[in-house]
């Protein structure tokens, strides 16, 4: 499951709409506990693959060792990766899968129509070598942090949505 | 020198994030990690012994591939070593 509080999610399909009609990426920053991804802050990247930005994406390594660097500093690990399907469907691809390396980590998709971002879905990367690694679909819980009257139990709403199963 | 593990590997590394060991160039510094963590070797080597395609090691910030040297790069206590497992795909094939 990836937990994540509703300001990231919205930002990160705010980005795919802002890239549109190319392909945004970013990183997902965070704790994994017991088997969920909780994004704590979502970090934007900038697409290397300039030469067709419409339908691929890369982010580059000094980039990345930055990224990491600035987790490591924060108390963060990299948990996961998003990045934008321009008028196609939430789903991941052979291309996606193909280089997809991150066991454990959540690879979410966000599909943006005419610019409009419509679906986001996370698949989680399993299994244990390249050789038996697989997406599975993960449910997404949106965490809304609500302003308190003092009388009102204090906490946050959850929200699950499960993975489109378009 | 330290040797920087990401995310999915930290599982061989009993959940290190970072390794301090001492070694006299880059080479020398991945057999001293495999070494210790002999689990690691098939994620990061095919078994041929050389480094995965999608394995990324950068030496403080330069990618070892590019080095002059590369994995005979000298490295000394205060030299960080980064594995980055590459982040990449795209919609549609
Ligand atoms: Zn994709």
């Amino acid at each position: 499951m990836l937990h994540i509080e509703y300001v990231h999610y919205e930002a990160l399909r705010a980005h795919g709409e802002e890239t549109y009609p190319h392909e945004c990426c970013g990183v997902l920053l965070g704790r994994s506990l017991a088997g969920v991804n909780h994004v704590r802050e979502i970090v934007r990247a900038g697409n290397t693959r300039t030469d067709s930005a419409h339908n691929r994406y890369n982010i580059a390594p000094q980039e990345l060792i930055k990224i990491q660097r600035q987790a490591r500093t924060a108390g963060l690990d990299i948990v996961g990766f998003y990045h934008s399907h321009p008028d196609h469907p939430a789903q991941w691809s052979t291309t996606d899968f193909a280089e997809a390396h991150w066991i454990g980590c959540s690879y979410v998709i966000t599909s943006t129509d005419h610019g409009r971002a419509i679906t986001t879905n996370s698949f989680l990367l399993a299994g244990t070598t390249e050789e038996d690694k697989r997406f599975e679909d993960e449910s997404i819980e949106i965490e809304i942090a609500q302003p308190q009257a003092s009388e009102i139990q204090p906490g946050v709403t959850e929200i699950t949505i499960h993975g489109d199963p378009a | 020198m330290k040797i920087h593990i990401p995310t999915p590997l930290r599982a061989y590394t009993g959940g290190q994030e970072t390794i301090t060991l001492a070694a006299q160039n880059v080479g020398g510094a991945l057999v001293a990690l495999t070494t210790e963590f002999p689990a690691l070797r098939q994620h990061l080597l095919t078994p041929e012994g050389k480094t995965r395609s999608f394995v990324n090691l950068y030496l403080n910030d330069d990618d070892v591939r590019y080095l002059p040297e590369k994995d005979d790069s000298p490295v000394s206590d205060s030299d960080e070593l980064t594995i980055i497992p590459s982040i990449a795909g795209g919609c549609c094939l």
